[in-house]
């Protein structure tokens, strides 16, 4: 068994500094320097985040507690600690908008990274890249990780509308893109493309995130095949470090803390 | 030992900062944080999640919902149950830098029997927290917010363990004064308050109950000031230490509860903000309360 794709994260919140706060179509990126952090977190893990000031008092009297994010892309600052971190986010709530109104200079409150990436394919296997809206955080990272390795994996999007797939511009490469309305790319989910490319080729691992329904479909066709995959969860959490089990989803050995336990989790455990 | 240091039914703590139970994972957190975790542990005594007879796989998901300042929980004390939890969680709990508390819930007075006697002579336990959130399977009465039932629960258990023990109170007893009395008669070394609060979330389209559970308890800032009035009214019945919590995110937080009469503080839901929590309210104590933690502070909300 390989080391687990864990990065240990200081067991406090920090403070990091906002950069600058990118709009991409329908999503922000958020910048943020973090003095303090690891510079080798794994792609798939992720932070709570939260505004360092003004956390409250919007919608429904909320944010109170942080939110998760996959950081989508990172850049190590010289000297070894710390490092610029992504986060591409969507206005959905209280909490994304919060953290979407930030001006660079304002503190961003986070912890991190957390739960446990991804792991290169095994036995020869070449990496398929699957994310779908949002869940396309994690892949650009992962994306960004093998390609400064030399490994250029097929990068296969799927986005809503036009809008949404302005997110494909973030990668290295020239992903693949679908979207529910064919405002951009191919009109199809993108389980369609997935499905032509492990066809033509099966000896492949699948990654992929994004939305529930996606990753179920994601899930059943690489089971047809007999293609592995590592499927990152999305869960509401309190905590993200396995304090409040809140975030549970069910595994072959019952449930299983998205936070700790994923939220990157081959599908055969997924029950 | 630095000058917050205090004695808990005989157990001394470097410090009066505890975790409620169920709000902090230190074996999950260990695998997060490393030994940093354990170099800058942030409580002052362990407090682990219940632990029941048998394991329990918890409610079924929504588990969460987020309030005004606060949030609302369904989790269905998820445990290994007795057996693995002395295999496979003592150990690691016993190399924490601080005494541990193990919480215990027994469905019955059996069970809950079984579970003291197990955990009761080990040199790795220093206390023992008896959840009674609980309901009495012959009677469907909440043991702990009947002030009979939860006498009953201690006298059975009271015997066969010399290690101090705390009764954690319901908020929703009629009287919960009436409940920590009545644990006090039937030897109970200290009590602990608030459990959280019974809540019902809707989901915002279909009014359905929201969470997998369908009820669930509320915590955080927004029953601070039910916390502070509780362990007020329970500290003026009892003669033995009261552990206060309940929305606790700060030194003044934690003063305020010491003040009505409180021996130590828990931080439950401040832990999810911040795993530092504790570590962060004990500094913000120190400040307030330089001479030592049992001095009293009077303090005035700022308008």
């Amino acid at each position: 068994m390989p080391a687990e794709p864990r990065t240990l994260a200081p067991p406090e919140r920090r403070i990091a500094e906002v950069k600058r706060v990118e709009r991409i179509g329908a999503y922000d990126l958020i910048v943020a320097r973090d003095p303090i952090g690891p510079a080798d977190p794994r792609p798939g893990q992720f932070y709570m985040l939260a505004a360092g000031e003004r956390w409250g008092g919007g919608g429904d009297e909320r944010p109170y507690l942080p939110r998760a994010f996959s950081f989508a892309r990172i850049r190590p600052l010289p000297g070894g600690q710390g490092a610029d971190l992504s986060f591409l986010l969507e206005d959905v709530g209280p909490g994304t908008r919060r953290l979407g109104e930030l001006d660079a200079g304002e503190p961003l409150a986070l912890l991190g990274p957390l739960g446990v990436g991804f792991t290169r394919p095994g036995d020869g296997r070449r990496p398929l890249l699957v994310g779908g809206g949002i869940g396309a955080a994690p892949i650009l990272c992962w994306d960004d990780e093998l390609r400064a390795e030399g490994i250029e994996a097929p990068v296969l999007l799927g986005f809503r509308s036009a809008g949404h797939a302005e997110a494909a511009a973030l990668f290295a490469g020239t992903p693949d893109v679908s979207t529910d309305d064919g405002s951009a790319g191919r009109r199809a989910l993108v389980t369609e493309p997935l499905r032509a490319e492990l066809e033509q080729d099966p000896h492949a691992t699948v990654y992929a995130c994004g939305p529930e329904p996606m990753l179920d479909a994601v899930r059943d066709l690489c089971a047809d095949l007999g293609v592995p995959a590592q499927l990152a969860l999305e869960a509401g959490m309190a905590c993200g470090y396995g304090a409040c089990f809140g975030c549970v989803v069910a595994t072959v050995d019952g449930y299983a803390r998205v936070c700790v336990d994923g939220p990157v989790f081959a599908a055969e455990q997924l029950a | 030992m630095s000058d917050m240091a205090i004695d808990l039914c005989g157990v001394p703590l470097r410090g009066p900062i505890l975790n409620g139970s169920g709000t902090f994972d230190a074996i999950a957190a260990r695998r997060a944080f490393g030994d940093a975790l354990l170099e800058r542990f942030p409580f002052d005594c362990f407090v682990s999640k219940t632990i029941t007879r048998d394991p329990r796989q918890g409610n079924p998901s929504p588990r969460l919902w987020e309030t005004a300042g606060g949030m609302v929980n369904s989790i269905g004390l998820p445990n290994k149950g007795l057996e693995r939890f002395l295999d496979l969680d003592l150990p690691e709990l016993a190399a924490l830098p601080v005494p541990l508390c193990v919480s215990v819930m027994g469905f019955s007075h059996d069970e809950l029997a079984a579970l003291v006697e197990a955990i009761g002579t080990l040199d790795a336990i220093a206390l023992i927290e008896l959840n009674l959130s609980c309901p009495n399977v012959e009677t469907g009465t909440l043991v702990g917010a009947d002030p009979a039932e939860t006498a009953a629960a201690v006298e059975r258990v009271r015997p066969l363990t010399a290690k101090p023990l705390i009764v954690k109170l319901t908020p929703s007893a009629t009287d919960p004064a009436a409940v920590a009395a009545a644990a006090e008669g039937a030897g109970a070394d200290a009590v602990s308050l608030i459990n959280t609060l019974k809540g019902m979330p809707l989901h915002p389209v279909t009014r359905e109950p929201w969470l997998g559970g369908r009820t669930g308890g509320l915590s955080g800032a927004a029953v601070r000031v039910v916390a502070v009035e509780q362990v007020a009214a329970v500290a003026a019945r009892v003669e033995i230490p009261v552990i206060g919590m309940g929305g606790v995110a700060s030194g003044r937080d934690a003063a305020d509860l010491l003040a009505v009469g409180a021996t130590a503080v828990a931080v439950g839901t401040e832990n999810f903000r911040d795993p530092a929590a504790g570590r962060r309210i004990s500094a913000e104590l120190a400040a307030i309360v330089p001479a030592n933690a049992s001095q009293r502070v009077k303090q005035h909300q700022a308008s």
